[in-house]
């Protein structure tokens, strides 16, 4: 039962995915993109959980913690990149 | 059996949160709204699917793992949201057009001051 749900639960996750980056390439904003590209750290970091729950090893758990510190400091590096101005 | 039950349904339940989330990211209008999706739900499903894995596993080095990913993301993603929030609103992102409550223009500063 638990094997089916864990597939279930990827390929859902998997849409999600697919419709963040669809709000990256849509996003009229810088600050959009960003946004969608944190989450779709989030997105994977759940992926990397399920498939934990999946294969049975607990081995990739350190990979989602340090996936998600990383998004953290993109997304702060990204915001004060944002707050001086962008590109401009 | 009662665990595995337990585990398909926290599962479900962050897939399901995650899928709202990536709906709200995808269909809301502003950037602002975008974000309470994206943080909250988000957010929560990865919590949920967290605490899914550590039924499953059921030993303490998975369980203190899944804790840690729980607070790193409770603690960082307001964080994250708040900055992205302040530096769009400086930087002259339109809010939505029906917005009634932008208490920054009433009662803020003018967005120059050091931080």
């Amino acid at each position: 039962m638990i094997q089916v749900v864990c597939s279930i639960v990827m390929i859902v996750l998997m849409i999600s995915l697919g419709l963040s980056f669809v709000r990256v390439v849509l996003g009229p904003t810088l600050a959009d993109r960003v946004i969608a590209l944190d989450m779709a750290a989030t997105l994977v970091v759940a992926l990397i959980l399920t498939h934990c729950v999946e294969s049975g090893s607990f081995y990739y758990i350190p990979a989602a913690i340090s996936i998600a510190l990383l998004s953290f400091v993109g997304t702060v590096s990204l915001a004060i990149y944002i707050q001086r101005g962008g590109a401009s | 059996m009662i665990r595995d039950i337990l585990v398909c349904f926290f599962l479900i339940l962050g897939g399901l949160l995650s899928m709202v989330a990536a709906v709200g990211m995808l269909r809301l209008p502003d950037l602002f709204t975008r974000m309470h999706a994206a943080t909250k739900s988000g957010t929560v499903g990865v919590a949920s699917i967290a605490i899914g894995m550590m039924i499953h596993f059921n030993t303490i080095t998975v369980t203190s793992k899944g804790i840690l990913v729980i607070a790193f993301f409770l603690l960082t993603a307001p964080v994250a949201a708040h900055m992205i929030a302040r530096a769009a609103y400086r930087s002259g992102v339109s809010l939505w057009i029906l917005t009634r409550i932008d208490e920054w223009k009433t009662h803020g500063t003018d967005g120059h001051e050091e931080d």
